[in-house]
């Protein structure tokens, strides 16, 4: 490997790299070290997160009731802890620090405050653990006061947030130098730009949650007497969902890295893929709202207008991602010879590759699972029937793990030949690996969100109310569906398991990559050199796209029947006359 | 003589919907204004209206 060392022009830093065989980019050595480490550390973890959530969706499997009360509820916040904040925000800095210095060509900023940051990081997210462990913490991950955690709890996730800012602020300067030292023409690149966005999103995520957790760890410590619970909560989901935006934002852009990475799939039109970020930008955070539809006290007018009038735009910007993405890949796939019929563009798909067919799953998983459901949720007067339900977990499996876990997943397997510069061991494994995890998340969204129709609540650790004094018999299909869940508990963890031990075995033991072996290494491609579109801005060309427009026609469908569905168990709900 | 610009300059000029895209810094700041104003002020100024219980 030859290093060269560059001084830029700002400040006169001085930066080594290395030239990446497959793409040409200039490497800079800091940025891949910490791309590294924040990939290592989000996917460890994730499997400590995702042995939790197996434990948990053990327990609520009623016939195997695995843990006691006490030990679910911890289990539960560590679980939440780990995966929702921890395994996502560390990955999301590394696809920062990708997209940015990578994908731009240039040095990355600061890369020793890039190290205070991710020692930050690491610190909170031990001591938050820690702290649950030691049993005194089981306020769920969303804590609502009056539940109180002991000061540790709220410091770990302080300083997690705060070495996350920082990123996110490395990540802007990046964005700086690149334009200054002139390292790309015209506008960023799509994907820098939806990293953009995620980055956005983060620093009005991470203020808000500031502004809440600062003073319930000073409440924590004695040194505030009240935190009023509904302003808690308001202020708490500014940060609780808004953390899900970034995490659509992000993935949103790795959909478009992947098919432009194997494919060479160029956006349908790069100014509507842009305009759709930029309703992100305004409007996605807005979704917090829904959290707070059956709060009292708060007006009508906000409640729509947030969930429904300003979220319906994010919305349209999601639509626009998903007719884009599959199109792109349609419009690259017909370029490549695959033009016979309306599907066979789709049929030859490169679907042995786990980069793409978790980026794939991912996509139509997300749509299909976790948009509709959420459209549902989002309804204020719909909402009421699901609202703290087992659908809820339901629907953001969906969109978190069947959709941000798994394109995360589908990248990585294009990082470690990239970054890591290793080849994947076991491609067979690997192969099926995503199919595996798609499946049992598909699975525990699918269920989670049957029982929650059926009524039964989340977080609650016996249906069977066998202790109770007033007790309450929930429909047998209830249990079945907890049964069903916890199955494909079991496969989804499997399919997780394997992909943490692929990815470890492949850094640690892989074979070295290099000019000769770096496309092979990608995985199976149609196309058999690496292409540039990633890095560069451009349309594909043409709208004549018969197999995506089949697809969207579907979605639509799926959508307006399971949207109508839902107001019509709304009528049935109260019977009147 | 009023200035007239000339061909090379009038074909780089940049669109307006481009020029806010590429500006960064404008939609970091529009990207926190918008659900600071619209959901958290809005919001808790709903909340602080709900009178105390005696
Ligand atoms: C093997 C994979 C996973 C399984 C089997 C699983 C299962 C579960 C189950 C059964 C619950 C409890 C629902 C309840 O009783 O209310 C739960 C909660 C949750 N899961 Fe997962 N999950 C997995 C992966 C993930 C991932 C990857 C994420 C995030 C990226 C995630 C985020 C959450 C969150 C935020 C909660 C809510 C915790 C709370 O209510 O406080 N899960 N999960």
């Amino acid at each position: 490997m030859s290093v060269t060392a560059e001084t830029g022009i700002i400040g006169g830093i001085a930066a080594k790299f290395r030239t990446c065989p497959a793409t040409g980019l200039k490497v800079d050595l800091a940025a891949e070290r910490l791309i590294k480490a924040n990939a290592v550390a989000a996917i460890v973890f994730l499997a400590i997160g995702g042995v939790f959530g197996l434990l948990v969706a053990l327990t609520r499997w009623q016939a195997v009731h695995l843990l006691p009360s006490d030990l679910f509820y911890l289990v539960l916040t560590a679980h939440g802890l780990d995966v929702l904040l921890v395994w996502i925000i560390f990955f999301e800095i590394a696809v920062l620090y990708f997209a940015s210095a990578i994908l731009l060509n240039c040095r990355l900023a600061t890369p020793r405050i890039a190290w205070v940051a991710f020692g930050l990081m690491m610190v909170g997210a031990l001591l938050a653990n820690i702290t649950v462990l030691q049993g005194e913490a089981s306020v769920m991950f969303t804590s609502y006061v009056p539940l109180k955690a002991p000061p540790n709890f709220y410091l770990g996730i302080i300083l997690f947030a705060v070495g996350a800012l920082l990123g996110c602020f490395i990540f802007l300067g990046t964005l700086v130098i690149a334009k200054e030292e002139k390292t790309y023409e015209g506008s960023i690149p799509l994907v820098t730009f939806g990293a953009l966005t995620a980055c956005i999103i983060a620093v009005f995520t991470i203020a808000s949650g500031a502004i809440i957790l600062i003073p319930t760890w000073l409440w924590s410590l004695g040194y505030i007497s009240h935190i009023d619970t509904v302003m808690y909560k308001l202020v708490w989901w500014a940060m609780g969902h808004s953390s899900q935006q970034i995490n659509m934002a992000a993935q949103v852009a790795i959909w478009y890295a992947i098919p432009a990475i194997l494919l060479g799939a160029k956006p349908l039109s790069e100014k509507v893929s842009r305009s759709a970020f930029l309703m992100y930008i305004l409007f996605l955070q807005l979704a917090s709202a829904h959290h707070m539809l059956v709060e009292p006290g708060i007006s009508s007018e906000w409640k729509v207008f947030n969930t429904s009038y300003a979220i319906y735009l994010a919305v349209l910007g999601s639509m626009i991602h998903g007719m884009s993405i599959p199109g792109a890949i349609e419009a690259a796939q017909r370029g490549n010879g695959f033009t016979n019929g309306v599907f066979e563009w789709l049929r030859r798909a490169p679907w042995n590759n786990p980069a793409f067919a978790g980026m794939f799953l991912s996509l139509v998983l997300f749509g299909f699972l976790g948009g509709i459901s959420g459209v549902v949720l989002g309804t204020e007067q719909i909402n009421i029937m699901l609202h703290n339900t087992l659908y809820v977990p339901g629907h953001f499996h969906a969109t978190v793990v069947a959709g941000t876990t798994l394109a995360f997943m589908a990248i990585t397997y294009l990082l470690v030949p990239l970054i890591f510069q290793r080849e994947i061991i076991w491609p067979k494994l690997a192969k099926w690996q995503p199919y595996l995890f798609g499946l049992g998340a598909a699975g525990i969204s699918l269920f989670m969100m049957g029982a929650g129709t059926l009524g039964v609540s989340r977080r609650h650790w016996d249906i069977t109310f066998s202790d109770a004094t007033l007790s309450f018999d929930y429909p047998p299909a209830a249990f079945l569906m907890l049964g069903l869940n916890g199955m494909s508990a079991i496969l989804a963890a499997i399919g997780g398991g394997l992909f943490v031990v692929i990815i470890v075995a492949s850094v640690l033991f892989g074979k070295k990559v290099d000019a000769s072996n770096i496309v092979a290494a990608l995985g199976p491609t149609p196309q058999k050199q690496m292409s540039d579109a990633v890095k560069s801005y451009g349309n594909a060309g043409t709208f004549h796209l018969p197999g995506t427009y089949i697809l969207v026609a579907i979605f639509f469908t799926a959508f307006v029947l399971y949207y109508f569905v839902n107001w019509k168990y709304l009528s049935e709900l109260w019977q009147l006359g | 003589m009023a200035k007239t610009k000339s061909d090379a300059e009038e074909s780089v000029r940049i669109p307006p919907m481009q020029r806010l895209l590429d500006n960064h810094f404008l939609l970091l700041f529009l990207g926190v204004a918008v659900p600071t104003v619209l959901y958290t002020l809005w919001g808790v100024m709903e909340l602080s209206q709900i009178p105390i219980a005696e």
